[in-house]
């Protein structure tokens, strides 16, 4: 178990969450919490329960019972957006930009709930500089973009909202090996600007090698919490994700 | 001697039969066998089809150009000239003798050189297709019995098929009985195949000339009414300019003696009296169409791309306002178009307004916020029978007296159509939020039923015996004052001119509002929830509110089309609002292209204009029969091969042919070819 004593309080935290659809129990007395600024990632096979604890974190998914808390406060009734402009963002799995829209466009999206246009327009220079190949196709339809532009405009668009914690969901699905490494180069790099990222992965080695802790989630319920280098060093987790025997 | 000479010719003969034989086996080697039998047999079916469903003899009626002189031959026989129902039959082979010789030049591939082979194609296509017809002939002089009695011939098979009848025989066969169609049709349908694939093997400039041409003469002809009433509104305005100076009272036309104008000698030169373009007169317009293709092509050749593509590389922004100067200076144009025009011309023009307007309410419902309404016809209901009931004296005996009646003894009330307006905004977006709410959280297949469902009941309750004493039932509301706005004028469907004038300001502001949403943070929300409704909420986009907000947008603009369309009709009844008047504008919509405020134009110009609304003529009065026919064709074939609308959206195809271009050159090594993982890496800048 890591020690949190010294992080402050979390910024996003589950107490004892239950959720269900209709009436099947998924995610079963699932506590978390992500202090600011650090990585951690959410690790877990197919039907774990991965993908409805980020809609729950979210608000796109109720808990029957238990806290979802935002910086204190319990946000069990508050919608998404409410949570988007507190600084909690989500990349979603296979990226999924509007595909019809222009590169522009889904970057103004992202931004939907912020009013400051002055920001709005540094996020984006920000962003252009950050990603060269982005500018160039500022006018492009978005859906004509090759797989890692998509992924540079999906993480853009989730950086113009500004948040504190970015939700990403399976960054490495649907992208060829090569750019599995340069995007996870490319997480490290936000990281360091003190956005606390919240990774839901099935690559659990690459997950793991630049996070700093980690949980897994079996059947809904957590199984193993810890720091990344001794869930590294677990041999039940390197035999059940590793292929290891 | 004779021998030798007999046996040389012989030999000589045979040798030239063989040269013959392999010339042709040589021609007929570079045509496309599947593809003759493939074409040949749609236009076949298009051709059976067509005179099956009545078209070709229910537009025969209409006579559009003649060969021989009308004025002298008044009486010829037939075979004088051109129908509709000649046009609806002869444009297939046309089409598909075109069509078949269709080639893409593949790139890196030699392409082939056009020529005869092409011609024997089409030919092939067209004798194919005319065998069709002759079949249908052979079947119907099987199934035609006289009856000795009388001497009328009588069909067996009429029962089930109504059109297969003495009329279709007599045209199909040129009332030369069916062993003449027998060869006829193959060859005539040939040939006109063949000058399809002609259009294959001539040089640009004639090929534009002669499609300049043929188009014209068509058009002139077809349209020849609206030919017809802009010359002669155009030239009696130009002899006696007074005519125009009553704006908004009535058409120049109307109660005033006919004034004799310079346009005159030119209506008699091109139409005859009976109808129809003289063959003076299809020599003219052909003769002056291909001369200004020719120069055209020979004057201007390039420098219209030149300006194009100087255009495009100009800043968007300086783009945007010359366009929207443009736009404003043909709707200027437009303004003026109905002094020149008649009652039944303004009175189109303002049905494809009201039509328009409908679509661009639609547009942001369907188009921006990808929610398929089906049910869209309430609004427009609710808008009718809102203003209806608040300037009706004929309106239910139900209604409590604080229910304004903005009638003073049979007169409109100065502004009352204005207050109706606003309670009819009220009530259109109440409706919007009451059926919004329920629906609105459904998706896709589900949300387009129940629409389907409230716009079905939203008209039996105007319809139904409950609510009688307020909405008059099957009977309707009648006597609806006109709007009458004091010194401007009153508008009433009496005068169509101020009805489109009345429309025009509200298809205005509807065109500018769905532009200025198009490119606002409201526009840009409901496209997102249209491409994808998780991520959209996961932006924090509220998506059910935004949902709600275009239902009720869209319901407001369709009411305001209800309250023009009452104002206009003067009575209203619920069979105005069936069903069918939702799929039309949804055809409107898609036809023109699904979020495009162009293309809903180009749209409803297109169907209502031409074609004809559920219930109004369009300028092609023939087809009103056959219009949901031709609806569903163009809704088909505009799905299978443009999904984009007729007017696609300029930048946007735009950058889709920039990639294209940026593939190509990366292909062609022209740019860096490094590896793309590389690129990533390298593109990204150090923090």
């Amino acid at each position: 178990m890591s020690d949190t004593t010294d992080k402050g309080t979390p910024i996003l935290e589950f107490r004892n969450i239950n959720t269900h659809y209709g009436a099947v129990h998924i995610l079963k007395d699932v506590n978390l919490a992500i202090y600011p600024g650090e990585m951690v990632s959410l690790l877990g096979g197919n039907a774990s329960g991965k993908s409805t604890t980020l809609k729950t974190l979210l608000g796109m998914v109720t808990p029957t019972t238990g806290e979802v808390v935002l910086d204190g406060e319990v946000v069990n009734d508050k919608p998404t957006s409410y949570r988007v402009e507190r600084g909690i963002t989500m990349v979603p799995e296979n990226r999924r930009l509007f595909k019809r829209l222009s590169v522009l466009e889904n970057l103004q999206l992202g931004a939907y709930l912020r009013n400051d246009k002055a920001g709005i327009a540094e996020d984006l220079e920000r962003i252009y500089t950050m990603f060269p190949r982005v500018k160039e196709r500022a006018n492009q339809k978005s859906g004509t973009l090759s797989g890692g532009e998509q992924q540079m405009v999906a993480m853009g668009r989730a950086l113009m909202s500004r948040p504190r914690v970015l939700l990403m969901d399976e960054p490495s699905m649907g992208l060829a090996p090569m750019l599995v490494q340069t995007n996870f180069e490319l997480i490290q790099q936000i990281h360091q600007e003190g956005i606390a990222i919240f990774m839901v992965e099935q690559n659990a080695n690459m997950a793991l090698s630049i996070a700093d802790r980690g949980w897994v989630l079996q059947t809904g319920k957590v199984v193993l919490d810890d720091t990344a280098e001794n869930l590294l060093a677990n041999p039940e987790l390197r035999k059940s994700y590793l292929g290891e025997a | 001697m004779s021998d030798i000479n007999a046996n040389v010719l012989a030999t000589e003969a045979a040798e030239t039969i063989e040269d013959l034989a392999e010339s042709a086996s040589g021609l007929f080697n570079d045509v496309d066998r599947d593809r003759v039998v493939r074409y040949g047999s749609y236009l076949a079916m298009a051709l059976v089809f067509v005179s099956l469903v009545g078209m070709a003899v229910g537009l025969d009626g209409r006579q559009i150009l003649f060969w021989i002189n009308p004025d002298v031959y008044v009486n010829h026989p037939d075979g004088q000239g051109l129908s509709l129902g000649d046009v609806a039959l002869w444009m297939w082979p046309l089409l598909l003798g075109w069509a078949a010789t269709n080639e893409v030049v593949l790139e890196g591939m030699q392409a082939r050189v056009r020529g005869v082979s092409d011609l024997v194609t089409g030919f092939l296509v067209g004798a194919l297709g005319g065998l069709g017809i002759s079949f249908l002939t052979f079947l119907m002089s099987v199934d035609r019995e006289i009856n000795p009695e009388n001497g009328v011939p009588a069909y067996g098979a009429r029962d089930p098929l109504v059109n297969w009848n003495e009329q279709l025989y007599i045209m199909l066969t040129f009332n030369r009985g069916w062993t003449f169609a027998l060869w006829a049709w193959p060859l005539l349908a040939g040939l006109l195949a063949m000058v399809g694939a002609s259009f294959r093997v001539m040089s640009d400039p004639i090929r534009k000339a002669i499609t300049a041409a043929l188009i014209s003469v068509l058009s002139v002809s077809v349209f020849q009414f609206l030919v017809d009433d802009l010359l002669e509104g155009v030239g009696e305005t130009i002899a006696d300019p007074g005519r125009i100076s009553n704006f908004f009272e009535s058409d120049p036309s109307l109660g005033r003696p006919r004034v004799d104008s310079a346009f005159d000698p030119l209506i008699d030169f091109l139409y005859a009296k009976t109808g129809g373009l003289r063959l003076e007169g299809v020599i003219l317009v052909a003769v002056v169409a291909a001369a200004l293709s020719l120069v055209a092509s020979y004057l201007v050749r390039g420098r219209v791309k030149q300006a194009r593509q100087a255009y495009f590389d100009r800043p968007l922004a300086e783009r945007t306002r010359s366009s929207a100067l443009l736009m404003v200076g043909v709707a200027l144009a437009l303004l003026i178009v109905p002094f020149f025009t008649g009652s039944i011309i303004n009175e189109l023009l303002a049905n494809v307004g009201i039509f328009l307007l409908l679509a661009l309410g639609l547009n942001i419902v369907v188009g921006l916020a990808g929610i398929l309404d089906l049910g869209y016809v309430a609004f427009f209901a609710v808008g009718g029978y809102t203003t209806a009931v608040l300037t009706s004296a004929g309106r239910g005996e139900s209604w409590p007296s604080w229910v304004p009646l903005l009638v003073d003894e049979g007169e409109p009330v100065v502004g009352g159509w204005l207050i109706a307006l606003v309670l009819v905004m009220v009530f259109a977006g109440l409706t919007g939020l009451l059926i919004g709410a329920p629906v609105i959280r459904m998706r896709g297949d589900y949300l387009a039923i129940v629409t389907l469902g409230f716009g079905e009941i939203i008209r039996l309750l105007f319809l139904s015996d409950w609510l009688k004493g307020y909405f008059g039932g099957a009977q309707g509301i009648t006597n609806i004052e006109g709007a009458d706005f004091g010194p401007i004028g009153t508008v009433t469907g009496v005068e169509p001119r101020s009805v489109f004038y009345l429309v025009a300001v509200f298809a205005a502001i509807a065109i500018y509002v769905s532009w200025r949403l198009e490119r606002s943070r409201l526009g840009r929300a409901w496209m997102a929830i249209r491409e994808d409704e998780s991520v959209a909420e996961a932006m924090g986009i509220n998506t059910v509110n935004m949902k709600l907000m275009a239902f009720v947008v869209g319901a407001v603009l369709a009411s305001f089309a209800g309250a023009i369309f009452s104002a206009k009709v003067g009575s209203i009844f619920p069979t105005s609002f069936l069903i069918l008047v939702s799929i039309i504008i949804l055809v409107v919509v898609i036809v023109g292209g699904m979020g495009n405020i162009m293309g809903v134009i180009a749209g409803s110009l297109v169907l209502i204009g031409v074609l004809g609304g559920p219930k109004q003529p369009g300028l092609l009065q023939e087809f009103s029969e056959y219009k949901l026919l031709i609806y569903g064709v163009l809704l088909v074939w505009m799905m299978l091969q443009r999904p984009e609308g007729l007017v696609p959206n300029v930048r946007r195809s735009r950058e889709l042919h920039q990639e294209e271009f940026l593939q190509d050159a990366w292909l062609k090594g022209e740019v860096d070819t490094d590896d793309e993982g590389d690129d990533v890496a390298t593109e990204v800048a150090p923090a």
